[in-house]
């Protein structure tokens, strides 16, 4: 019987001829990413439990990113619990002020197709945008492949989206998946993994999936899938080998449920206070007024959603009174949109564009807010209290729909 | 009987012939600033504890939110919506985002002749193109926009003869914090700084900045320079016209006068937890650095950003060094922007970003931790500003900061 | 059979990690410092109240959202007994078990309970109230294997000889 995108990459690596759902199996970890924020706690865990040394420490990628710039005093105490592990066990991939860890990840090479892959943060399964299985898990048990190279894991069932056609004008695939997760609910895929294909797809750019792949985990997904494709051998700079060209869903594969799409239907849409599956139709909230936008995150913080912003921003300014602020995703991504005057336009119509990391969307510093105040924000989640207390409004977008906000002062369609 | 800079700007301000030091007058303010760090206890008292709330004239007011840019907390950004709703409900000029404040009231408003009142201490920056700017607390400058006036108590002035010229390699900053060093933290307390001599014609308007605002560091009530042809120039190209002209008078009374010879200031760096703690680089080097910052409205300007950018250009930030670089205003940040320095400190590897007070203000941005070392262009090295009670600030010019903070240890530039 | 009675917190629909413990307090030293934190976005007075013993039911996709572990390590912490959820996000799922956090999930109780009442659950069989039984269903052989080595931290240690 054939086999999805996952039980391929899961067979391969434990070196079965097949995997089936519900398998329990212990995979061998191709790359761990490890960011600040958990880093004390990794350490501490990894310490209890009686290593002594990093399996293998060229493995193991440590990224800050959710504290940095540090906003308060701890902050630093977690660049030095890594500075000193990473001494200490001979890591030498070390990102202390270059982005996103999950943008680093995919952009700096550290994933490839068919990889297996396990980072401290819930939406390492952004990385299925190159094909690779990739998921998020605690410190507990990171420190337990950093010890070992394995973990244990349930083979999920799969869930295959097809979407075919192609997207209207300002229609990004945020779009796309804040519909599917509308659909599916926020806990629609819990332990199952989502399969993307189909025409529409394979038109976008890795960057676009990634956005997909990032949101995932808001339907409860263990992980997201895209077959690597030309685009994905470009981007993690590789020649695809037999293995990874075969990363697509078998004709015969099972499924526990397909959903199909047209790409021409997706319209730009929201995810309303405060659930990431409360999905409305941006037409349909029209003229609600707000305090901020916020562009940047794993989300939605790459050059295309940076170009996207700058389009509708051109010319334009933010509204009075009205803070439009911009996080790219790394060092590269910041760089890029400098040397091809999108931070110029961006900054010219008024953004607060800060250094690249997570910014306003881990809800440290970036943009808090206060009681009674609302933000449209690029990233991945609008929960209860994220962004500042617990009667800040969130609503979630497409750049293109939070730039066009921003110089309305309201909620607006892009056009 | 002769007056200097300062005391005819307060004569005119007061609509009086002649003042001297000592005497108190009733002054109508040019202008007024105000930023996130007090606003809000301001709007709070205007609402609180003022029977008929009146703003004497809106157009004189500033609000500049810079001090926590983006917000860090719910609490900051209350603070700061409470400023926001009331510049749009009283009609008053909004910045935020765009800057500190000081640097955006030079680039905007200030005009030579003019006397302005900011709540914060380092508006004795606006000396630089000959106005008298001093900083205030908020029960001062509520009473200046419920009235448009205040008192003021005539400063005496000293007076500081700057001549030569600063030799490659050193900076308005040394040089200031040479002055600092050799009259101490309270040496000009209530007083006024005047510049003078042939030196001056040496310093642009920015350089002049940098001078002015560490004025308050040595205790002063503010600091100013004539408003030469350097200084109007600087004003026609952004399509301001001065108020009033003023050099001091022949006869004019000094409390007292310094010389300092340009040619002979050497790279320094103020110790922790004292501006006045001045010694030369060479007697610092060697500690060890946690982090660096270059910016602020003591020298975040292009100027500045160019040296730092000069050291930067094909080098790399120290591993496990922390490089803030923070643009002054947005205009700053574009320039920069323009000129590619943004692009050689990222290449670098340093923290770009957006404009406002960061680590000088130690609030929301590079905080240091417990026992941490910060060398910075920032206005002051107090005990904790930047974070931790334990941690410890340097100060320097941009030129040894970005080489500090690419040995990881401070050093000057020419030790690379 | 391991058996236990205790009081019962009841607690909505897609509670989430932000909810059990914000981002703001992330970086606080231990989980002791956090633990005034817990579910404090929703319900401030919450984590003063919860007492030793005491158990949580609450709807689905209970634990949605981030990777932290400091979530059940702060319920934990709380004095939590075990959590009864009609259903669980996957990773605090897999974070409680490596931390000894008993979760079970129950699809009727959430419905029926009343914030207050007490329970007695008998693990891996059924939860009793109000004179009635609710089903649960055992946890696999593998995570029993953790949860009876004491928690991933303990197995690890085993595996590297070291014993407490």
């Amino acid at each position: 019987m054939g086999q999805t995108i996952v039980e391929k990459i899961i067979s391969r690596n434990t070196g079965k001829p097949f995997v089936r759902p519900g398998d329990i199996v212990a995979v061998t970890v191709d790359r761990v990413m490890l960011d600040d924020i958990m880093m004390p706690f990794i350490v501490d865990k990894f310490r209890e439990m009686g290593f002594e040394k990093v399996w293998d420490p060229d493995r193991a990628v440590l990224i800050y990113d959710h504290l940095v710039p540090s906003s308060q005093l701890d902050d630093v105490r977690h660049y030095r619990a890594g500075d000193e592990f990473a001494e200490k066990y001979g890591l030498t991939h070390v990102h202390r002020s270059d982005g996103i860890c999950h943008q680093l990840m995919t952009e700096a090479g550290y994933v490839k197709p068919g990889d297996v892959v396990f980072g401290t943060d819930s939406h390492t399964t952004t990385y299925g945008c190159v094909g690779a299985f990739s998921t998020g898990i605690g410190y507990t048990e990171m420190a337990a492949i950093l010890g070992t190279g394995s973990l244990w894991v349930k083979v999920p069932e799969t869930i295959k989206i097809v979407i075919d056609g192609r997207l209207l004008d300002r229609v990004m695939s945020k779009d796309v998946i804040l519909r599917i997760i509308g659909d599916l609910g926020a806990d629609g895929a819990t332990y199952r993994a989502l399969e993307f294909t189909g025409s529409c797809v394979d038109a976008m750019s890795v960057s676009s999936r990634m956005t997909m792949a990032n949101m995932a985990i808001e339907a409860g997904a263990k992980c997201a899938v895209f077959t690597p494709d030309e685009k994905t051998a470009e981007y993690c700079g590789v020649t695809l080998n037999d293995f990874q060209r075969n990363l697509k869903g078998d004709e015969d594969a099972c499924y526990c449920r397909t959903l199909s799409y047209r790409g021409e239907d997706f319209v730009p849409v929201m995810a309303c206070p405060s659930q990431v599956d409360k999905i409305r139709n941006v037409s349909d909230l029209e003229g609600i007024a707000i305090d901020q936008v916020f562009i940047g995150s794993c989300t939605n913080g790459r050059l295309e959603d940076l170009a996207a912003a700058a389009a509708v921003l051109r010319g334009k300014s933010a509204a009075p009174f009205v803070r439009l602020i911009v996080t790219p995703a790394s060092r590269k991504v910041y760089e890029e949109a400098a040397a091809c005057g999108i931070i110029r336009t961006l900054v010219e119509a008024g953004a607060i564009v800060t250094h690249p990391g997570c910014g306003l969307c881990c809800g440290r510093t970036g943009g808090i807010l206060c009681d009674g105040q609302r933000v449209v924000a690029t990233n991945n989640r609008n929960f209860l209290g994220r962004m500042g207390t617990s009667k800040v409004e969130i609503y979630l977008a497409s750049p293109a729909v939070a730039a066009a906000c921003a110089v309305a002062g309201k909620i607006v369609s892009p056009e | 009987m002769g007056m200097t800079i300062a005391e005819k700007i307060i004569a005119l301000a007061a609509g009086v012939p002649q003042v001297k030091a000592g005497d108190i007058h009733t002054v109508t303010l040019d202008r007024m600033m105000s930023n996130d760090g007090t606003t809000h206890l301001t709007v709070d008292m205007y609402h609180n504890k003022l029977k008929n709330p009146r703003i004497a004239d809106p157009k004189k007011m500033v609000f500049i939110v810079d001090h926590n840019v983006p917000s860090d907390s719910p609490k900051t950004a209350a603070a700061q919506k409470k400023m926001r709703d009331f510049a749009r409900d009283n009609g008053i000029d909004f910045w935020e985002g765009a800057g500190v404040c000081h640097q955006i009231m030079m680039e905007r408003y200030v005009c030579p002749g003019e006397l302005i009142f900011g709540a914060d201490s380092h508006t004795c920056t606006y000396g630089a193109l000959g106005a008298f700017g001093t900083g205030v607390g908020c029960t001062d400058l509520l009473y200046g926009m419920v009235t448009g006036t205040s008192w003021v108590l005539v400063p005496e002035t000293i007076k500081f003869n700057l001549t030569g010229k600063l030799p490659e390699g050193v900076y308005p900053r040394d040089l200031m914090l040479t002055i600092i060093g050799a009259i101490s933290a309270s040496g000009a307390s209530y007083q006024v700084m005047e510049f003078c001599g042939d030196g001056v014609k040496t310093l642009s308007v920015d350089d002049r900045m940098v001078l002015c605002n560490l004025a308050v560091e040595a205790g002063a009530k503010t600091a100013v320079f004539g408003a030469d042809e350097i200084a109007l120039e600087w004003l026609a190209k952004r399509g301001r016209k001065p108020k009033a002209v003023f050099e001091s008078d022949e006869d004019a009374v000094y409390v007292k006068e310094y010389t300092f010879d340009l040619s002979k200031i050497r790279p320094v760096a103020a110790r922790p937890d004292f501006v006045d703690d001045v010694v030369p680089v060479e007697d610092v080097c060697g500690v060890r650095i946690d982090e660096a910052f270059l910016g602020s409205c003591n020298n975040g300007r292009i100027g500045d950003l160019r040296v730092g950018a000069a050291v930067m250009k094909g080098r790399r930030v120290a591993d496990h060094v922390r490089f803030l670089v923070v643009p002054a205003s947005r205009e700053v940040y574009l320039e920069a922007l323009e000129e590619g320095l943004i692009d050689i400190f990222m290449e670098s590897g340093a923290i770009v970003m957006n404009p406002n007070c960061s680590v000088c203000w130690g609030s929301c941005q590079g905080v240091i931790g417990e026992n941490e070392v910060l060398i910075s262009t920032g206005t002051r090295n107090f005990k904790g500003r930047a974070g931790h009670p334990s941690s410890k600030v340097y100060l320097g010019s941009a030129a040894t900061v970005a080489a500090s903070a690419v040995r990881g240890e401070i050093c000057t530039a020419d030790m690379l | 059979m391991e058996q236990f009675t205790g009081k019962v917190w009841v607690l909505g629909d897609d509670i989430d990690t932000d909810i059990i413990i914000p981002t703001e307090y992330l970086a606080l030293k231990t989980i002791e410092d956090m633990k005034p934190y817990g579910f404090s976005p929703l319900r401030p007075e919450l984590a003063g109240q919860i007492r030793k013993g005491d158990m949580i039911v609450a709807g689905k996709n209970f634990g949605c959202g981030s990777s932290r572990e400091q979530a059940p390590e702060v319920i934990k912490a709380l004095g939590i007994r075990c959590i009864i959820a009609r259903s669980f996000a996957r990773i605090f799922f897999r974070n409680s078990i490596n931390n000894g956090l008993l979760l079970m999930e129950q699809p009727d109780l959430a419905r029926d309970i009343r914030e207050g009442d007490e329970i007695t659950v008998t693990v891996n069989s059924h939860v009793s109230y109000n004179g009635k039984a609710y089903p649960l269903a055992g946890l696999p052989d593998n995570l029993v294997e953790i949860i009876n080595a004491g928690g991933l931290v303990k197995a690890m240690r085993a595996r590297n000889g070291l014993t407490d």
